[in-house]
């Protein structure tokens, strides 16, 4: 038995520790997420050079470099990006503008409310692209148009969501303010809106991607200057690679401007930061 | 001065059919501390709301003779999250003296932080501050240790101790631990069917008279 003894404690690794079954995903692959676009890219690129991918379907990526680097030059893609960057940013801001003020109003009083809130809820049923035929009839098929179908997209969004934000404060707050006696203004404004202000970002966020997606409608349909008529243009001609520009331009837009709102948000709600991090 | 700091004469309070409170009366002296236990569902909540003037769709009727200068403090400490500390204590006060009431409960130095970055006790000690700019006449709190762990309590006990004694508010301290209440209260009551059923002072107040009072048999 002094062997036994003698012998360094080699109990070091205990009875083997249960092993067991990884469900979860594992770690991510490094780089994974860019994995995916840079092979559709190659395999694009090779199709393109063996010529087993045929222009008139889709142009070759270098083509399209350089066809955006012509339509710059010629200041047709920065003049049509301008044109509409104008329309997106008016609509978003007179949509965006409605929106919050009416929320205001109709989640602040009981008034307001009985006058806004059933109409609003009734337009949410109806998509504001739908709305159409019936605008270019009113307001003809000009800027103003445009930029009104946007704003009505965005103003109903934004009040959807600024209104279920401002009504929706944690009741046990409300009680708080009471306790402490917060006169009514100082309620909204210590209470009230910083705490309705997640819902007004979301709002924003929300909003910003469906002005997008009216933008492209609205210039597919019936434009005579913009991305979208570029596009279009290009569809009659059969230059893929121009339309690829466009779509490109499309996407710079959307991703830029939800970036944008976040980094404004980060700031806004600086307080909920520590929640999460 | 006034020989009361809080009356409440014949109190009722229903919630559809049922009255919680029945016929309620208590008095409370100025300076005094007040312990209320009660069976999970008594109806201390209630007590204190109607006393702090919070139960708006409550129905009921009674007399309540309850001081301007009252301030709450929740089990939840409640604090305003997109508000930093020193704004929540000043909260429907003048600015100026929530630095000196931050540093009584001993939170010097964090009047910047967000309440999400203190801890459960800290976030306490700050309503507790809240309460403190208001040079309170009365303070009502329902079971404001309720959420915390037992260390921090007993510090929690101390400080409220400490501040009371200087502060000489009238406390109505809701509370379901029968030893709290009789460390720091002055009188214990005991809310039963609807009114105050047991009425003593804390000294006198034995433990296992009061809990089987809230229906606790204790084996000796
Ligand atoms: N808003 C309400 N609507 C309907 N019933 C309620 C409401 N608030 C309280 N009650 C009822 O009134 C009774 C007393 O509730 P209360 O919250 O005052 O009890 P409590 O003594 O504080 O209990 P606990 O110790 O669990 O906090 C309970 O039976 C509860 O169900
Ligand atoms: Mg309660």
């Amino acid at each position: 038995m002094t062997h036994v003894l003698d012998r360094p404690a080699t109990i070091t690794t205990p009875a083997k520790a249960p092993k067991r079954k990884r469900l979860g995903l594992g770690k991510p692959i490094p780089y994974g997420r860019v994995l995916g676009p840079a092979l559709v890219i190659a395999v694009w690129s090779i199709t393109s050079a063996t010529g087993a991918l045929d222009p008139r379907i889709l142009s070759a990526p270098w083509t399209i470099i350089q066809t955006g680097f012509e339509l710059t030059a010629n200041g047709k893609l920065p003049e049509s990006i301008l044109t509409s960057l104008q329309r997106a940013a008016l609509g978003f801001f007179f949509g965006a503008t409605a929106g919050t003020v009416l929320a205001i109003l109709s989640g602040l009083s009981r008034v307001g409310e009985a006058l806004i809130d059933g109409t609003v809820q009734v337009k949410r049923a109806i998509p504001s692209l739908g709305l159409i035929p019936l605008l270019i009839l009113w307001l003809g098929i000009g800027e103003e148009f445009k930029i009104v179908v946007i704003a009505v997209t965005v103003a109903t969004i934004m009040y959807l969501q600024t209104y279920a934000a401002l009504t929706g404060i944690d009741s046990r707050y409300v009680e708080l303010a009471e306790a402490v006696g917060l006169k009514r203004t100082q309620y909204v404004r210590k209470v009230v809106f910083p705490g309705a202000l997640p819902g007004f970002f979301l709002g924003l966020r929300l909003a910003v991607t469906a002005s997008w997606l009216s933008l492209v409608v609205l210039e597919q349909i019936n434009a005579t200057s913009g991305i979208g008529y570029l596009m279009f243009q290009a569809q009659n001609y059969g230059q893929t690679d121009v339309i690829v520009v466009g779509l490109v331009v499309y996407g710079l837009f959307g991703f830029v401007s939800d970036a944008l709102l976040r980094i404004i948000e980060r700031r806004a709600l600086a307080w909920r930061r520590t929640l999460s991090g | 001065m006034a020989t009361h700091a809080v009356r409440v004469k014949n109190l009722t309070r229903q919630f559809q059919q049922r009255k919680v409170l029945d016929d309620l009366d208590l008095t409370i002296a100025p300076g005094e501390f007040v312990a209320l236990l009660g069976r999970s569902g008594s109806g201390k909540s209630t007590l204190l709301k109607a006393i702090a003037g919070l139960d708006h769709d409550v129905t009921g009727e009674g007399t309540l003779e309850v001081p301007q200068e009252v301030a709450v403090a929740f089990q939840d400490s409640r604090l305003l999250p997109w508000l930093r500390v020193l704004d929540n204590v000043e909260l429907g006060v003048k600015p100026g003296r929530g630095k000196a009431a931050l540093e009584e409960v001993g939170l010097k130095g964090r009047e910047r932080a967000w309440p999400a970055e203190l801890s459960g006790g800290e976030q306490q000690r700050v309503a507790l501050a809240r309460c403190l700019v208001r040079e309170p006449r009365l303070l009502l709190a329902d079971e404001p240790f309720g959420a915390l762990d037992a260390l921090t309590r007993i510090k929690m006990h101390a400080l409220l101790r400490e501040l009371c004694a200087k502060h000489r508010p009238a406390v109505l301290l809701v509370t379901h631990d029968v030893d709290e209440a009789i460390e720091l209260a002055d009188r214990v009551v005991v809310l039963q069917e609807g009114r105050i059923g047991l009425d003593l002072p804390a000294h006198d107040a034995d433990r296992t008279h009061l809990l089987s009072a809230l229906g606790i048999g204790v084996a000796a």
